[in-house]
C-alpha cells in the first residue's frame, strides 16, 4: 500500500455522554477516494471536522502529511494543504460565486493584507477562480451571489473552493446530497479523475456513487469503525450488512 | 465588469452637497453654516473609521470615542505645550509640544492606532454582545482616566487658544479649515473604496459573513480584523484631533459612550458597510441635532424614533432607501 498521506489513530470525541467518535483509526493514500459511510448520527461528519481542526478531538491523533496535526487551527490546516466542503453549505452568502472561489485563491497565493489592489480587476485572482468554477460547471452562475444559488450549486460551489486550494487531500462531507440523478452522476465522474489530483475521503449517502469511486470503504456506526475494505468486501461483510444495508444488497 | 453602482451617483451629490454648504455659507455671509457642514465632514470621517469596522467587518464597537478622544487629546495636549513653551516630557528624551496638523495628525493617528491593537487583541478573543460591553468597557477606562487628570482639565476639559496651524494656510478662517477636514473625508472615502476591494478587504467582509468559511480556506480571520480594527481607529482618531480643533476645545464627553454611541447611529443611519453611508448618516445627523435641537431639548428622543425606523424599515439606511442592496463583485 501508498504511504499515507493522511492518518488518524484512536481518535475519540464525546458529546457529555454520548460518544460520537469511538477509537477510530484510518488512512487516506496517494490517489485513492476512501468512502466513509454509516448510519445517520453515526459521526461522520464530526470526523471531519475533527481532521479539518472544526471540533477539537478529546484523544487520538491525526497526522498529515507526516505531521501531527492535532493541536493546529483550522486556517493553518486548510494552509498545510486539507481542502474540505461542507454537510452544510458554509459560503460567503453576500459574495458572489466568483468572489467565494476567489476568496481560496487568495489564501492559496500567499498574503490577504494586501489592501490597494481590487481583486475583481486582477486577473492573477479572476482567472484561475473562473477556471475552477468551470470545472464544476457553475461558470454561467459566476456572479451570482451564493445566498442566491441553488442548494445543489451551492455543493458545487464548495468543491470549486476547495479545488482552488490545490489541496493534498480533500475532505467531502456528502456532496452529491440535494443534487438530482443528473448532479450526482456528472460529480462520480469529475470525482472519479479527481482523485489523481489528491486523494479523496468522501463521506456519502449516494450507495451507486460510493460503490463506483471507492478504492476502499470504511463504515462507521456509533463512532467505530466496524468494517473497512474493498468495496466487494464491505458487500459481502455480514456485520456491514446486518448493521447498516439491512435488505438492501 | 465596469459596471457602475447603483450609488455612485447618490455619492457624488453628497460629495457635492456637503461642498456646497459652506460656500453657499460664504455667498449668504452666515458663516455658521460653515461650521455646521464642518462638523458633517469630521463626525463623517470619524464614522468612516467606524464603517471599516462595523461595516466591512462587522464588528459592532462601542468604545470608538475612546480613539475619537484620544485624538482629540493628542490635539490639546500638543498645542497646550506648543503655546505655554513646556516641554511634554523631559525625560529620556525631551518632547515639545507643537502647533502644526503636521505634527499632531500623525501623533494622532499613531497612538489610536497602538491603543486599537492592545484593546482590540483581547477585545477580538471575544465576540457578539462580549465584544461590545468589553470595547466600551475600555472607553470607559479611558473616559474616567481624562476626567480625574487634572494636568489636563479633567472633568472641565481643555481649551485651545487658537486653532493649529497647517503650513501655507490661514486654518482660522472657517472655510480654509472646512476645506482641510473636506479634503481629509474625500482622502478616507478613497482609502476605504481601495479596502473594500482589496484582497483585505474581502477577507475582512468574509469575516464577518461566515468566519469558518474564511478558516477553512486557509485565511485566520483574528489578523484581519485585527488589523481592521486598527485602520478603523486611526481614522476616527484623526477625526478626533480635527474636532478639537473645530470647538477650539476638547473634554472627557469626546470620549463618553454618548459619543461611541452618536458614531454607530451615523453609520446605521446612513448605511451600514456603505462607502457614503457615514457621509450621508453625519449630513442627517447634524442636520437633525440643527433643526430638531431648535425645537426641543430633547430632539435625541425623535433621533431615536427615525433610527428605531431605520433598524425595522430600512436595514440599508439612507443609502439603502435611495440605491437599493449592496451589489458585491
Ligand atoms: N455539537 C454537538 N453537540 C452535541 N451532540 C452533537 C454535536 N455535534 C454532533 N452531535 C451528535 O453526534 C452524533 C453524530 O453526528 P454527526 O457527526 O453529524 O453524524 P453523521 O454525519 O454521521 O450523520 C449525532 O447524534 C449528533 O446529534
Ligand atoms: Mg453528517
Amino acid at each position: 500500500m501508498a504511504e499515507a498521506i493522511l492518518s488518524v489513530r484512536n481518535l475519540r470525541k464525546s458529546y457529555g455522554a454520548l460518544t460520537v467518535t469511538d477509537g477510530v483509526s484510518l488512512d487516506l493514500c496517494a490517489g485513492e477516494i476512501h468512502a466513509l459511510i454509516g448510519p445517520n448520527g453515526a459521526g461522520k461528519t464530526t470526523l471531519i471536522h475533527q481532521i479539518a481542526g472544526t471540533v477539537k478531538q478529546d484523544g487520538g491523533t491525526i497526522a498529515f502529511l507526516g505531521r501531527d496535526i492535532g493541536g493546529l487551527g483550522v486556517a493553518e490546516r486548510a494552509r498545510l494543504g486539507l481542502g474540505r466542503s461542507f454537510q452544510i453549505s458554509s459560503l460567503a452568502p453576500e459574495f458572489s460565486a466568483l468572489r467565494n472561489v476567489m476568496l481560496a485563491v487568495q489564501s492559496q497565493q500567499g498574503s490577504s493584507f494586501h489592501a490597494f489592489r481590487p481583486v475583481m480587476r486582477d486577473p492573477s485572482l479572476t482567472e484561475p477562480a473562473l477556471n475552477m468554477l468551470e470545472r464544476v460547471g457553475l461558470a454561467g452562475r459566476a456572479h451570482v451571489t451564493a445566498a442566491e444559488l441553488s442548494h445543489g450549486e451551492r455543493r458545487r460551489l464548495e468543491i470549486a473552493i476547495a479545488l482552488a486550494l490545490c489541496p493534498r487531500a480533500f475532505l467531502f462531507d456528502e456532496p452529491m446530497a440535494g443534487m438530482g440523478p443528473e448532479g450526482s452522476k456528472s460529480l462520480t465522474g469529475f470525482l472519479n479523475d479527481l482523485r489523481q489530483e489528491a486523494p479523496i475521503l468522501l463521506v456519502e449517502h449516494d450507495m451507486d456513487a460510493v460503490f463506483a469511486l471507492a478504492d476502499r470503504v470504511s463504515v462507521l456506526v456509533y463512532g467505530r469503525v466496524i468494517a473497512s475494505g474493498s468495496v466487494s468486501e464491505i458487500r459481502n461483510n455480514a456485520e456491514v450488512r446486518r448493521a447498516y444495508f439491512g435488505e438492501h444488497i | 465588469m465596469k459596471r457602475m453602482r447603483a450609488e455612485t451617483p447618490i455619492n457624488f451629490l453628497l460629495a457635492g452637497l456637503l461642498l456646497l454648504v459652506p460656500l453657499a455659507a460664504l455667498a449668504l455671509e452666515e458663516p455658521f453654516y460653515i461650521t455646521l457642514a464642518t462638523r458633517m465632514a469630521i463626525l463623517a470621517l470619524a464614522a468612516v473609521g467606524l464603517n471599516l469596522a462595523l461595516g466591512l467587518g462587522g464588528l459592532v464597537s462601542f468604545g470608538h470615542a475612546a480613539f475619537f478622544g484620544i485624538g482629540g487629546y493628542t490635539a490639546g495636549i500638543l498645542s497646550t505645550h506648543a503655546s505655554n513653551a513646556q516641554p511634554l516630557m523631559t525625560w529620556p528624551i525631551e518632547i515639545g509640544g507643537s502647533d502644526n496638523m503636521l505634527v499632531i495628525w500623525p501623533v494622532a493617528v499613531v497612538l489610536s492606532g497602538l491603543v486599537a491593537l492592545v484593546t482590540g487583541a483581547i477585545s477580538l478573543r471575544t465576540s457578539g454582545v462580549y465584544f461590545i460591553m468589553i470595547t466600551l468597557a475600555f472607553a470607559q477606562m479611558i473616559y474616567y482616566f481624562a476626567t480625574s487628570w487634572p494636568a489636563y482639565g479633567g472633568e472641565d476639559g481643555l481649551s485651545l487658544g487658537l486653532r493649529n496651524a497647517f503650513p501655507g494656510i490661514n486654518t482660522a478662517l472657517p472655510l480654509n479649515f472646512f476645506l482641510i477636514c473636506y479634503a481629509l473625508l474625500i482622502a478616507a472615502l478613497y482609502l476605504f473604496a481601495r479596502i473594500r476591494d482589496s484582497r483585505f478587504g474581502t477577507a475582512l467582509q468574509a469575516a464577518r459573513q461566515n468566519q469558518v468559511r474564511l478558516a477553512a480556506v486557509g485565511i485566520s480571520p483574528f489578523p484581519i480584523r485585527l488589523a481592521a480594527f486598527v485602520l478603523s481607529a486611526m481614522m476616527t482618531g484623526l477625526a478626533g484631533s480635527l474636532f478639537a480643533d473645530l470647538n477650539r476645545f476638547v473634554s472627557p464627553s469626546m470620549l463618553s459612550w454618548q459619543m461611541s454611541g452618536e458614531l454607530i447611529v451615523l453609520v446605521i443611519l446612513g448605511g451600514t458597510g456603505r462607502l457614503f453611508g457615514p457621509v450621508a448618516g453625519a449630513m442627517l445627523f447634524v442636520l437633525f441635532e440643527f433643526i430638531l435641537g431648535g425645537f426641543t431639548e430633547r430632539w435625541q428622543l425623535f433621533l431615536g424614533l427615525i433610527l428605531l425606523g431605520v433598524v425595522l424599515f430600512a436595514r440599508g439606511g439612507l443609502l439603502g432607501l435611495l440605491a437599493g442592496k449592496v451589489r458585491h463583485g
